[in-house]
């Protein structure tokens, strides 16, 4: 006996055109990941037939000392650069944020420029610096990271900045004039009432800096001197030639930092929410 | 908000940073590309600053106008889709409960946060000739040929290195952007306007027509311009899943600084790209201003 379930009128999740449309949206957006994760297990070099479960490739993406390197270097670069940004970006959403001045609009969509920006307009700009300031290209390591440092800081701290503008909004201003009051002074209010506060909002525009970092591909290509390669680029060699299951192995251990971070960012974001 | 001159150390301290690290790193390296840009070659490592046109000139001669058109066309179809695709999940974000918005929410930024090249990567895994599509079709192909239909050999499709590949990894790769913000201005919609809608009689697809799309509109415009500036510009996509005949803007720019070694054309280049990205920020801007004013009323 059909009997027809009682939806309300703009409840669209429970229509089962819209469950379709839906379940057909994330089929696209997962299948091609689920397929590569599957298969950096699948014990045959074809990468196409399932022959069993294996942690070789995973095994041989260790060994290979060039990947090793190159997702050591991006882990390095992704980490320096998130506690500059971090440290950049909370002194500007502060600075925006409690302060009037002039050219005040004009600076803050200035700075918020590096978000926008096409990624290859800023790499082909990154590389002319660099090329043009005569900036030694054969430093030692890690220092020969730097470059690319500098260049992922650029891009990264101005989102951060935006997180901690946000979460700045539900600051009540009547907690440092209380401080003040008290007798701290304008930095000790700043460290010990504000930025407690900015902290959520720090971690999760930090965690934001750190994915965009390990996730840069283009500008990266750009600002490395020769003999500087990070996971992305050495990926991006390996894909060029083939499609092994090695590249799977690496990409997926990429893939569960990546959501490590951003369930850590969303709770982060979540707090926010929550609280103000 | 305090003025800057009554605390004005305190103000220089924590502005001072940011500001000096945008000005060197980015304003500068601006600058140098756009006096490059109307500089000229003048020996294999020199370059002079000479206020020429010249590169500008050469980015309208027919063969780089054929990779910008590709490339708006490319871009543009690309957005299409996606709006297409991500008004209905903007949609039933919308009208979910709290919980599931979370999900729903999570599930759309997870590939959006999983590294480019590993999602290009993997779709590559999925369509290239022996890839799992094809593998699928070849299996499907050799059950009918089992039963004695005259099938003939599996061919299998040309998936990858075409513009459809391009187009495909663009969709794969930009949709999140066009979800985010039709479901920011979805959810800020009065939805007492669509009951009263469909109260009145109106079927679901004439209220999204004439009350949801017009309500949205300025939503609807920051998705089409957040979507179709980096597909524009995208270059790993069109590199990776593109043919040799699929170049899109940012391969040729880049093309003029790894291979043909001619900067000043190359800086010419990224600059028309940036001056595309600004008008249409400055379009999207102006929308809102009108949007914000056709709101308040």
């Amino acid at each position: 006996m059909a009997k027809k379930v009682a939806r309300a009128p703009l409840d669209y999740l429970n229509m089962p055109a819209m469950k379709a449309w839906l379940a057909g949206v994330f089929i696209f957006l997962y299948t091609p990941l689920m397929i590569l994760i599957l298969f950096s297990f699948n014990d045959s070099k074809a990468n196409i037939v399932w022959k069993g479960f294996t942690l070789k490739w995973y095994v041989k993406a260790f060994e290979n000392t060039q990947l090793r390197e190159a997702l050591l270097n991006s882990l390095l670069i992704a980490g320096v650069c998130t506690i500059i940004s971090i440290v950049l970006g909370a002194l500007m959403a502060f600075a925006f944020w409690r302060f009037k001045f002039p050219f005040k609009g004009p600076l803050e969509s200035g700075m918020s420029l590096p978000i926008v920006v096409p990624e290859i307009c800023f790499g082909v700009a990154v590389l002319l610096f660099f090329a043009k300031i005569g900036f030694p290209n054969d430093l030692p390591y890690p220092f020969n990271l730097t470059q690319i440092i500098l260049a992922h800081v650029t891009f990264a701290f101005p989102f951060v900045a935006i997180v901690v503008r946000a979460r700045l909004e539900s600051f009540n201003p009547e907690l440092e004039a209380a401080a003040l009051d008290l007798g701290a002074s304008r930095y000790q209010a700043f460290r010990d009432v504000i930025v407690p506060h900015m902290k959520p909002g720090l971690i999760a525009g930090g965690l934001l800096a750190f994915t965009l970092s390990l996730d840069d591909f283009v500008i990266t290509f750009f600002a490395s001197g020769p003999g500087t390669i990070t996971f992305p680029v050495k990926v991006y060699s390996m894909v060029r030639f083939s499609v092994t299951p090695e590249v799977n192995a690496a990409s997926t251990i990429i893939i569960l930092i990546t959501v490590l971070a951003t369930v850590l960012a969303l709770r982060a974001q979540a707090a926010t929410t929550k609280e103000s | 908000m305090q003025d800057w001159r009554e605390d004005k150390t305190f103000f220089g301290a924590t502005i001072a940073l940011p500001v000096i690290w945008f000005m060197i790193f980015f304003v500068v390296p601006m600058a140098i590309v756009w006096a490059y840009s109307v500089g000229e070659n003048v020996g294999p490592v020199d370059i002079a600053i000479t206020g020429t046109f010249a590169n500008y000139a050469k980015a309208f001669s027919p063969e780089v106008l054929k990779v910008m058109g590709d490339s708006v066309v490319l871009a543009f179809i690309t957005t299409i889709i996606c709006l297409v695709v991500a008004f209905p999940v903007a949609l039933a974000m919308t009208f979910a409960d709290e919980k599931q918005k979370m999900w729903l929410l999570l599930l759309v930024m997870l590939p959006f946060w999983t590294n480019l090249l590993i999602r290009t990567y993997a779709l590559i895994a999925v369509m290239r000739t022996s890839g799992v599509i094809n593998s699928g079709l070849e299996g499907v192909h050799g059950l009918l040929a089992l039963t004695g239909l005259p099938m003939g050999t599996f061919e299998p499709l040309p998936l990858l290195y075409n513009k459809f590949a391009v187009v495909v990894g663009l969709v794969y790769v930009h949709l999140p952007f066009m979800v985010l913000p039709l479901y920011a201005a979805l959810d800020r919609l009065d939805k007492s306007l669509i009951e009263a809608s469909l109260d009145l009689g109106a079927g679901h697809l004439e209220t999204i027509r004439r009350i949801i799309v017009p309500l949205a509109a300025p939503g609807i415009a920051a998705g089409l311009v957040i979507t179709f500036i980096p597909a524009l510009g995208a270059y790993l996509t069109p590199d990776l899943l593109g043919g040799p005949d699929d170049l899109m803007i940012a391969s040729l720019i880049e093309r003029q600084f790894k291979r043909a070694n001619d900067w000043p054309f190359g800086a010419a280049l990224s600059f028309i790209l940036m001056y595309i990205t600004l008008i249409f920020f400055a379009i999207r801007a102006f929308m809102e201003r009108k949007g914000g004013k056709v709101g308040a009323h």
